[in-house]
């Protein structure tokens, strides 16, 4: 029996849209980085140098594209698990708005050299206020549906969505507290040290949350839905949603191993973080055993080969993590380009590829169809993204362990073998490489937004009707 | 105390430590169920159409990983520091654990295993170690760990118009190029001050004088601003420059320690361009805000005798005159 209200697919048909769009911006300005990289003359004008357009790509990829992606998913999947409309439409439409001119805000002030230098917060006050508006109007559209939901139990994705949620304001608030000294500089409310201690809690609880548990949230609705198979087990993802979460919050000082920061503190950062293994690994088990009795779907269903590969990622990138963390690996690892491969694993291979698959898997069912345009573009999307990203991070491995014995090598004598700038020289070939993976992984993009304008093209805006809840049986 | 302002931010760290060990420890072993026979059971919840969840244990591996994780912390936290201030003590190395101990046993190791050398070469004459092949080598890694960031890895320096870091291999000295005064520019570094003439002169007067010195280097300029240029020189400058603009040291090598470049040799520290040398002239040298800091630091600290000495004989040996 189906009610005659409707769910509210119009926020998310949006966000799912701005998704696509954001990611080739975000992917744009990344392919431009890593090309100044290779050819550092590409770097005209001071206001589209490295130093300015890096924070640029950072910061459209995490928050606009993966922003977006979670905005989307979030929305969709709130409505249709709790069996009732989005709470406070128009608070909603708020959050769209509001996020995108945040977006825009960013891409003006970063390019113009506005920041407060802090790494993935680098937005200025006025900005950060305003995403602290948007990001608490979000909370009551997201907690208010759950709060009014039909069914009595809440399902999994919506854990991992609410803690991501709250998570998220506290580490905004907290990190962002400063000083205005003028409209557009601010200087941080800490100091030395502390800010530093502050500065990486937030930065390794902005992968923990914003990029983990949110993606987390996304995996155990669109998995076992492509799929049509139930979760693998109920009691893991228990389990490891707590574990996950209440670990993920010690973790921030293996970012600063070797500094000023006490010993201990970088201690229980590092014992954390390899605790953190386990805990992260359960999500990865529990998407992909949830397709045992079901594997010969991912022959024929790129959406599902986007979905399991992006938990094989996952697994590999929460692997290489804790093992980064100890000590004596992050003194070889540490400020080499291997650390930019690890977060490109978990970016490119994680983050992005489910949220592409959850993309593909939205946007027929948003505008009434029941797949996109073109099922043979998914695959080769599917294709171009993942040997683009083998490309990117087989080539940052192998710089990155380079210029780790490059810079630690001693000649007969006890005396520093190679100046830096030859590790730099030496870094050049696979800078090369890595800006192909890059461009591959920006085509596969450019590839799903064709597919998309063809999927959308005449297409009528669709909101289905708000499915009663399953009987309760035991 | 080593760590804490006080005693309770101790307890309280190892407090919170200690609960979350406890707390993993407790999800570990109230989740260890065992499957049972047959097929794995569905949880009665249906959500939106078709998501159902199977109830089946944890993996026994993925247990296993957890406990091996947990109970490593438990180890590491008794052997190194991290349970609050257990084994840290800066007021007491020796009985120390952790970092700043495996940093000193590091250093004693590598002085125990250098050191012997590197004293040889503090005892040998800067001339002679010039001219000795490993010490020279060795000169070139440390001046390129350490000096190459301003004088470049060959030593050519770079030239411009907020920029001058000397060439070091063109036999031009602006303090001497002597083993034992290399050596003294190294040890205690240089700060070359040059007044800020834009108060005192008018712009005129700074153009003239910029098209004087590019006279007397051989370069091309406007002889009648080049001509009042002469005197403007002659009452402001010749204090250091010299009487000809010869620089510092030709009033003999009493005035070398002012720095003072040799303007007519056709060789440059900063840009030679007119609009550099007004820039120069106007804002001078380290002489206050908007004047390029034009300084050398000292190393004698930060590097010790030894390695400052062999530095200073691998610069001497990038000159003709060994």
């Amino acid at each position: 029996m189906q009610s005659q209200t409707t769910y509210n697919y119009k926020v998310v048909r949006q966000f799912t849209i701005m998704t696509v769009v954001w990611g080739i911006v975000g992917m744009l300005v990344g392919v431009i980085v890593a090309a100044q990289l290779v050819w550092p003359g590409l770097n005209v004008l001071e206001y589209l140098h490295f130093g300015r357009l890096r924070p640029l790509h950072t910061n459209a990829v995490i928050f606009a594209f993966g922003g977006c992606a979670l905005f989307a998913t979030s929305f969709y999947v709130v409505q249709r698990t709790c069996h009732t409309r989005l709470f406070a439409p128009g608070l909603a439409s708020f959050v769209f708005w509001g996020w995108q001119l945040i977006i825009v805000a960013a891409a003006v002030t970063l390019p113009l050299g506005i920041t407060t230098g802090k790494e993935y917060a680098e937005l200025e006050w006025p900005i950060d206020i305003a995403i602290a508006i948007v990001w608490v109007s979000y909370a009551i559209v997201f907690f208010g549906t759950v709060a009014t939901r039909k069914v009595s139990h809440i399902y999994v994705a919506n854990w991992f969505y609410g803690a991501f949620i709250i998570a998220v304001a506290l580490l905004h608030i907290v990190n962002s507290a400063e000083i205005p000294v003028s409209l557009f500089k601010s200087y941080s409310a800490y100091g030395g040290v502390r800010d530093a201690m502050v500065q990486w809690w937030y930065g390794h609880n902005a992968v923990g949350f914003f990029l983990t548990a949110g993606f987390l949230g996304m995996m155990y609705y669109f998995v076992p839905k492509q799929a049509d198979r139930p979760i693998y087990s109920y009691r893991l993802s228990v389990v490891h949603f707590w574990a996950l979460i209440f670990t993920y919050m010690w973790a921030g000082p293996h970012h600063l191993h070797y500094t000023a920061l006490p010993d201990w503190a970088q201690s229980v950062g590092m014992l954390f973080s390899l605790i953190l293994l386990a805990p992260s690994w359960g999500g990865m088990i529990n998407g992909i055993m949830t397709l045992s009795g079901a594997w010969h779907k991912l022959r024929t269903d790129p959406i599902l080969k986007f979905m399991i590969t992006s938990l094989s990622f996952y697994g590999m990138s929460t692997f290489e993590g804790p093992m980064m963390s100890i000590k004596s690996v992050n003194a070889l690892s540490h400020y080499t380009d291997w650390t930019v491969g690890h977060v490109h694993s978990g970016a490119l291979g994680w983050v992005a590829l489910i949220s592409i698959g959850a993309v593909y898997f939205l946007l027929p069912r948003l505008y009434g169809k029941t797949e996109m345009y073109s099922t043979k573009l998914v695959n080769t999307h599917f294709w171009i993204a993942t040997v683009g990203i083998v490309l990117y991070i087989a080539s940052m491995w192998i710089a990155g362990v380079m210029q780790g014995l490059m810079w630690r090598a001693t000649s007969a004598d006890g005396t520093l073998s190679y100046e830096f700038v030859e590790s730099v020289k030496a870094t050049y070939p696979f800078w090369t490489i890595r800006l192909v993976g890059g461009a591959l992984f920006l085509v596969g993009m450019l590839v799903m937004f064709y597919n998309m304008l063809k999927t959308i093209a005449g297409a009528k805006a669709y909101n289905a009707p708000v499915v009663a809840p399953a009987a309760a049986h035991a | 105390m080593a760590d804490f302002i006080s005693g309770f931010w101790n307890l309280y760290v190892s407090g919170l430590i200690a609960f979350g060990l406890l707390f993993c420890l407790v999800v570990l072993v109230t989740n260890t169920t065992s499957q049972g026979a047959g097929e794995p059971k569905l949880q009665g919840h249906v959500w939106d159409e078709n998501l159902r969840e199977y109830n089946n244990p944890l993996p026994r591996w993925w247990l296993y990983l957890f406990w091996v994780t947990v109970i490593f912390a438990i180890f590491y936290f008794y052997l190194f520091p991290g349970f609050g201030d257990r084994h840290s003590d800066p007021s007491n190395p020796a009985k120390e654990r952790g970092l700043r101990a495996e940093y000193a046993k590091e250093v004693n190791a590598a002085n125990a295993k250098y050191g012997p050398t590197f004293e040889r070469y503090l005892g040998t004459d800067l001339k002679a170690l010039a001219s000795d092949p490993a010490a020279v080598a060795t000169g070139k890694r440390l001046f390129l760990t350490y000096c190459s960031q301003c004088h470049g890895s060959a030593a050519r320096g770079a030239q411009g118009k907020n920029y001058g870091f000397p060439n070091l291999t063109d036999d031009d000295w602006l303090y001497g190029g002597d083993p034992e005064t290399i050596k003294a520019s190294i040890e205690g570094g240089r700060a070359g001050v040059m007044t800020a003439f834009g108060g005192t002169l008018n712009s005129d007067q700074i153009r003239d004088v910029a098209n004087y010195v590019r006279a007397i280097a051989g370069l091309t300029s406007d002889a009648a601003r080049a001509a009042r240029g002469r005197d403007v020189f002659a009452s402001n400058c010749t204090v250091c420059h010299g009487p000809e603009g010869k620089g510092a040291r030709s009033m003999g090598e009493a005035f070398a320690v002012l720095g003072a470049p040799d303007l007519t040799d056709g060789i440059w520290l900063y840009s030679s361009t007119e609009e550099a040398i007004v820039d120069g002239v106007t804002k001078g040298r380290n002489a206050g805000p908007g004047s390029v800091t034009n300084t050398m630091p000292a190393w004698k600290d930060f590097l010790g005798d030894a390695k400052v000495h062999i530095l200073a004989a691998y610069v001497h040996s990038l000159g003709s005159n060994k």
